[in-house]
């Protein structure tokens, strides 16, 4: 689970990490009362999004009068926001985080995150800050150092001083930088973060330590036990169609194509996508409908998948294990006439009782496509999209 | 032969009286696996499914001998109880539980390593379908009748993908030695190649399948070791291929974020260290045969 920006400060700062004076505005009316109560003279408008890279999208604004936030404001709330983190389709903006302007003397890099090679946290950091560090890692990799935790006693002071020294601190800020640090760790180990980025940590004119900008992104297996954290949920910011998905306990992945998709299992679900663009045609989603898919769970998961509209043909693909597939193919023909699908569906059932199974379907009437293997449920698949196609056109 | 389980091992059931454990149990029972006894603490001194029920792993390894045991623990002790089942001696753990918190895992990990190699148990999963030694034992939750004896040796992340391969192989007349499935998690107890390492070993397996996905290391990893220290030819299929970068797909661990993560990175790979890429889920049966047939 992400969070949005003022959301990760606010956490960072309950750990002790300096961040800039800022508050929420969710109109130009507000965003200009912020500012003002912020005093000075420059200001940060900034559209919070669930994505990062958000200033090259023109998504962060600095403002010189509070008429300058005013219209700042205007543009940003409402807008979408594409960025090359967000997809084409971009975030709704509909709150702004007003932020003092900080003086920067530099910019550096902090981040914390699993590394699943390793198995631990890592810490990584870099002097260059303010820059995507996948850039970095293809322009610059020496610039990027790591060192990785000890999980059961954590990070020691040592680690936090390595990092300090790295990034080019001078000795006069090291005692700050070194509790900066371990904020920072503490606050990811503390909420069971997956990550935790700080970019830019920025030296103010003042030799301070300033977090600038902060993401976190949530262990979604801990949630039941961050309340805190899981309150901080921003729905807007999540696909509609995977909420409803999630909310339904099953996992769904919206994507570009236009054949729809229900497996059981993530792996099956992975494999028979790659059949079908194999095949020639495009998924439009990816679903795994789990181990116990009831007649009930069956129907919510045809409804998901044909909310979308892009959807022209549907395939069913369950590799029954504890499940029996006469059961599974009841709960299609019951799923398929209570919806009344009218578009083509290609059934593929194997694994315990599949003979009784497809016997239920084709004496069902219905006019299921059924396929034997996976090759032949993708191929079978395209071809009716296909059709589909052709007869749109020729209409 | 077969590698971890065979149809002596002692095997209790952490997890034992809850709905989901009674139901695999029960199956795994009827399956012909060594079912010695279930823990769930504080039911101790019962019988269940005519088995009797400890209160700790501890009491099953010290009265019965019992040396594997499967968690049907919900997520939130599910590390708990791994930590215990190591600490009380036994020697192989199958870790079903899905939605195990990432940090708890790397405890439990941090935890095995504190043991002496000879004394460490080794631990598969967790969010798998388990092990089988088709017609030996079953430790898991898979359909026990899709699979058939023989001398390929299976590891996978996913479970129903793991029967897909399975039954393309019975189709083919191939068996199957052990299949292992490891897990869709980021932090799992076993990689691809600490499985291979067991296969390699075993006299009885001739050909190892792996099955991989997108997102860690751990294809690569089993790569490197495939074409440095076995003898065994590994043939591979990565599922994954139309999956887009950043985005989970099911599985807590299928996300591709970092280079070298996406399926046609991993099989460019995977085909440099001499590995045979089965190039379509379809075809693991077929490629697995081709294989066969070339020793």
């Amino acid at each position: 689970m992400d969070i949005h920006e003022y959301q990760a400060k606010n956490i960072l700062a309950g750990y002790g990490v300096k961040i800039a004076e800022g508050g929420l505005a969710y109109s130009p009316e507000q965003a200009t009362q912020r500012a003002r109560d912020i005093g000075g003279n420059v200001w940060a408008v900034k559209a919070q999004i669930h994505s990062g890279a958000r200033g090259k999208a023109g998504a962060i604004k600095i403002c010189k009068t509070p008429d300058e936030v005013f219209s700042a404001a205007d543009g940003l709330l409402g807008k979408t926001i594409v960025t090359h983190q967000t997809g084409p389709q971009g975030k709704v903006c509909s709150r702004l985080y007003i932020e003092a302007g900080t003086d920067i003397v530099r910019e550096l890099y902090l981040s914390f995150l699993i590394d699943r090679e390793y198995e631990r946290i890592v810490m990584i950091g870099s002097s260059e800050g303010g820059m995507d560090i996948e850039e970095m890692a293809e322009s610059n990799p020496e610039a990027i150092i790591k060192i990785y935790i000890e999980p059961a006693i954590g990070l020691q002071d040592f680690q936090a001083r390595a990092m300090a020294f790295s990034l080019g601190l001078p000795a006069s800020m090291l005692s700050q930088a070194v509790k900066v640090i371990e904020g920072c760790y503490r606050a990811l180990r503390d909420t069971d973060a997956n990550m935790l980025e700080v970019n830019p940590l920025v030296i103010n004119g003042h030799d301070e330590l300033i977090a600038l900008d902060a993401k976190m992104d949530f262990d979604d297996n801990a949630l039941f036990r961050r309340q805190n954290i899981s309150e901080l949920r921003d729905k807007s910011q999540e696909d509609e169609r995977e909420m409803a998905a999630a909310d339904r306990g099953l996992s769904y992945v919206g994507l570009d194509g236009d054949i729809g998709c229900m497996i059981n299992g993530a792996g099956l679900a992975m494999a028979t996508m790659d059949m079908i663009k194999l095949a020639g045609g495009e998924p439009a989603n990816f679903l795994d409908v789990g181990g116990g898919a009831s007649p009930e769970r069956t129907e919510k998961a045809f409804r998901l998948v044909l909310a979308d509209d892009n959807v022209k043909v549907m395939l069913v693909n369950i590799f029954a294990g504890i499940n029996r597939c006469d059961w599974i193919a009841e709960g299609v023909v019951k799923a398929v006439k209570n919806i009344e699908l009218t578009m083509p569906l290609i059934v593929r059932l194997s694994g315990t009782n599949v003979d009784e199974g497809r016997e239920i379907i084709s004496k069902s009437g219905l006019p299921i496509i059924m396929a034997e293997t996976l090759a032949d449920a993708a191929e079978k698949a395209v071809a009716a999209r296909n059709d589909v196609i052709a007869k749109g056109q020729g209409e | 032969m077969a590698i971890l389980i065979n149809e002596r091992t002692p095997i209790v059931i952490q997890g034992f009286t809850g709905k989901i454990g009674t139901f695999h149990a029960q199956d795994m029972i009827n399956y012909g696996s060594n079912i010695v006894a279930g823990i769930t603490p504080g039911k101790g001194g019962v019988q269940h499914l005519g088995r009797p029920v400890f209160n700790t792993v501890k009491e099953s390894v010290e009265q019965l001998g019992a040396e594997a045991s499967i968690i049907f623990v919900p997520p939130a002790f599910a590390a708990d109880s791994i930590m215990e089942a190591a600490e009380a001696g036994i020697k192989y753990c199958v870790a079903i539980t899905d939605g195990i918190p990432t940090q708890d895992m790397m405890k439990v990990k941090n935890y095995l390593k504190n043991f002496p190699e000879d004394r460490r148990m080794v631990l598969t999963g967790p969010n798998c379908a388990g092990t089988i030694s088709p017609g030996r034992a079953m430790l898991g939750i898979m359909p026990g009748h899709i699979y058939m004896p023989g001398d390929v040796g299976v590891v996978g992340r996913s479970g129903t993908l793991g029967y897909e391969a399975a039954d393309q192989m019975k189709a083919l007349g191939i068996g199957i030695s052990t299949s292992v499935g490891i897990g869709g998690d980021p932090i799992n107890g076993s990689s691809h190649r600490k499985i291979l390492e067991k296969f390699e070993q075993d006299p009885e397996t001739k050909v190892v399948l792996m099955i991989g996905e997108i997102g860690g290391p751990q294809e690569i990893e089993a790569g490197f070791f495939a074409k440095e220290q076995m003898s065994k030819p590994v043939v591979a299929y990565i599922a994954g291929l139309t999956a887009p970068k950043g985005r989970r797909m099911g599985h807590a661990g299928a996300i591709i974020s970092s280079t070298g993560e996406s399926a046609s990175e991993k099989v460019e790979q995977l085909l440099d260290m001499g590995v045979t890429i089965s190039p379509t889920p379809s075809a693991m049966g077929e490629t697995v045969a081709k294989v066969l047939a070339s020793l």
